[in-house]
């Protein structure tokens, strides 16, 4: 009787894993069709740049105060953690490499991708979600107009070029409160600060593949987050189990891709 | 020679999987007319609506407008065959970061190549024909109930479409809204010559300003007629839809087992 009842309950839960397994493979395989519905449909986007300006106002330009600011503080905190660590070697005047090289090639991209997944990707689905519950996508195509093409493609866009921008402006911010803290604060001498930064940052190793791995993360963030919405149920629950879809898995996409980037950029893996 | 029906449904079926939502249905509309397709909430009346828009497409059957099969049209001939139709969703649909300038005036930038100061003309016209010249420079959010509907009407027919879709144009509406509503539905067949299909439950401002009726139950047209074939209709089932009696042929309870058996008044009680 006991070995009928494990046997059962053994049986549900490699059917519920099944199951489960299965949606997420639809889900994802739906989600590539949609990225590359996306792309096909974005002639519009271009032709009509009007359109991705105001996306990127909306996505770009408003995500600016929590960026810089964000920025400011981790370049100050790594600035008096970097400095706790230097000087017991006696190479507090490397602060300025620690700082830079830190921001740059890593906490640059990826905490603006996840500031970015919070404040704009979260945006996107609700809107995009909430326009579906209220039959506004409903609306435009029965007007002849292709809501991929139309409202998805500039936004699409918008967070691609926007991305790569607001994480430099999170490095260059982060590198200003570096120094604020290191040479303003603690005293190391500014001339060393500087001149080793740029001694030991290179342009292509260290910037130029910060700038991939962000353009990359705008791609996924901002994927998902028009995903998510687009494919919102059209319910109050929906749109908010939607908005949180996007944050959860943008902030996991990002995390893991940065170590995929990493792992190719600075390891030679490959 | 030109077909005197605008639409024309034959032997239309449609469901999802295995639930059949329609069946057999034969429907058509002549130019120039106001068609209401009634039935009680959840009979398929919407469904119906989105198959003539070519939303959805058909299991079995066609559905033509204007001579087009709409199931065989590709997304091109879609496309231009929406641009010669309008649809009014049950809450308007209005895009809610547009002005109601801007709503109107969507589908003249999208589709024509006119001048700034002609569109504005054209939607100042439209805007007048729907009383709410005044509110151009409203946003959505701060129209009531009604206006919105008056203002998704005037988008409506913004390009001069032939055919105007109307899905539940009375829900939700107050007495005075309701009228208003339902004149400028009749009013704006007239003038423009268009053909206007209404998908509605109210019976009784139907009555008013349809040319014909269609009634639809449980997936299939029960009873058709005019407004006063209607009204004179010894039918039950429209007997008990144009009187809003609680039982009928569409009964009070949702099918359960007896109310007895229900209670345990059986017998069986310990």
């Amino acid at each position: 009787m006991i070995c009928d009842w494990g046997g059962s309950v053994l049986k549900q839960a490699i059917t519920n894993l099944g199951s489960r397994t299965l949606d997420a493979l639809w889900t994802v395989g739906l989600a590539m069709r949609f990225f590359v519905t996306v792309l096909l449909h974005s002639g519009m986007a271009f032709r009509r740049f009007g359109l991705t300006i105001r996306e990127l106002y909306f996505t770009g330009v408003l995500s600016l105060i929590v960026i810089l600011v964000s920025g400011l503080f981790v370049g100050m905190v790594l600035g008096l953690q970097g400095y706790e660590t230097l000087q017991t070697y006696g190479a507090e005047e490397s602060l300025g490499i620690v700082v830079a090289l830190s921001l740059v090639r890593e906490l640059g991209p990826v905490v603006a991708a996840l500031l970015f997944a919070s404040r704009a990707g979260s945006a996107i689905t609700a809107e995009i979600g909430l326009m579906k519950a209220t039959e506004q996508l409903s609306a435009m195509e029965m007007m002849a107009v292709d809501p991929l093409a139309r409202v998805v493609a500039p936004r699409f866009w918008a967070g691609v070029i926007s991305m790569p921008l607001l994480a430099a402006l999170f490095s260059a911010m982060g590198v200003f409160g570096g120094y604020l803290v290191g040479v303003q604060l603690i005293g190391i001498d500014e001339g060393a600060f500087w001149s080793q930064m740029q001694n030991a940052v290179d342009f292509e190793r260290d910037v130029l593949n910060g700038v991939i791995k962000s353009v990359v993360f705008g791609i996924a963030v901002t994927a998902i987050a028009l995903f998510e919405g687009y494919d919102a149920p059209p319910t109050a629950e929906g749109v908010a189990g939607a908005t949180t879809r996007t944050v959860v898995t943008s902030s996991l996409v990002v995390l893991a891709l940065d170590f995929v980037l990493t792992a190719f950029m600075f390891r030679g893996i490959g | 020679m030109q077909n005197d029906n605008l639409i024309e449904i034959e032997q239309l079926a449609f469901g999802y999987g295995t639930r059949s939502i329609l069946k057999n249905i034969n429907l058509t509309a002549k130019r120039g007319q106001v068609v209401a397709i009634m039935g009680s909430s959840g009979c398929g009346k919407t469904t119906l609506l989105r198959l003539i828009g070519g939303q959805l497409k058909a299991n079995q059957g066609v559905v033509r407008v204007a001579d087009e099969s709409v199931g065989d049209l590709d997304r091109d001939g879609l496309c231009r065959l929406r641009r010669k139709m309008g649809m009014l969703f049950q809450f308007g649909a209005l895009f809610t970061d547009m002005t109601v300038f801007d709503n109107v005036a969507f589908q003249l930038r999208e589709h024509t190549d006119l001048p700034e100061d002609a569109i504005r003309d054209l939607v100042l016209m439209k805007l007048h024909a729907v009383g709410l010249r005044g509110a151009a420079q409203l946003m959505p959010a701060e129209l009531s109930g009604g206006m919105a509907r008056r203002v998704a009407l005037a988008r409506a027919i913004a390009l001069d479409p032939m055919l105007v879709l109307y899905d539940e144009p009375f829900a939700g509406l107050d007495p005075i809204s309701l009228g208003v509503t339902g004149n400028l539905i009749r009013r704006l067949t007239d003038t423009l010559g268009l053909t206007s299909v209404v998908v509605t439950h109210d019976i009784h401002e139907s009555l008013k300003i349809v040319d014909y009726i269609y009634f639809i139950s449980e997936g299939v047209i029960v009873a058709e007629g005019t407004a006063d074939e209607i009204r004179a209709s010894g039918l039950p089932f429209v007997h008990q839809f144009v009187h809003g009696e609680a039982d009928g042929p569409v009964p009070f309870h949702y099918p359960a087992p007896p109310y007895a058996d229900d209670l345990r008044l059986g017998g069986q009680r310990a």
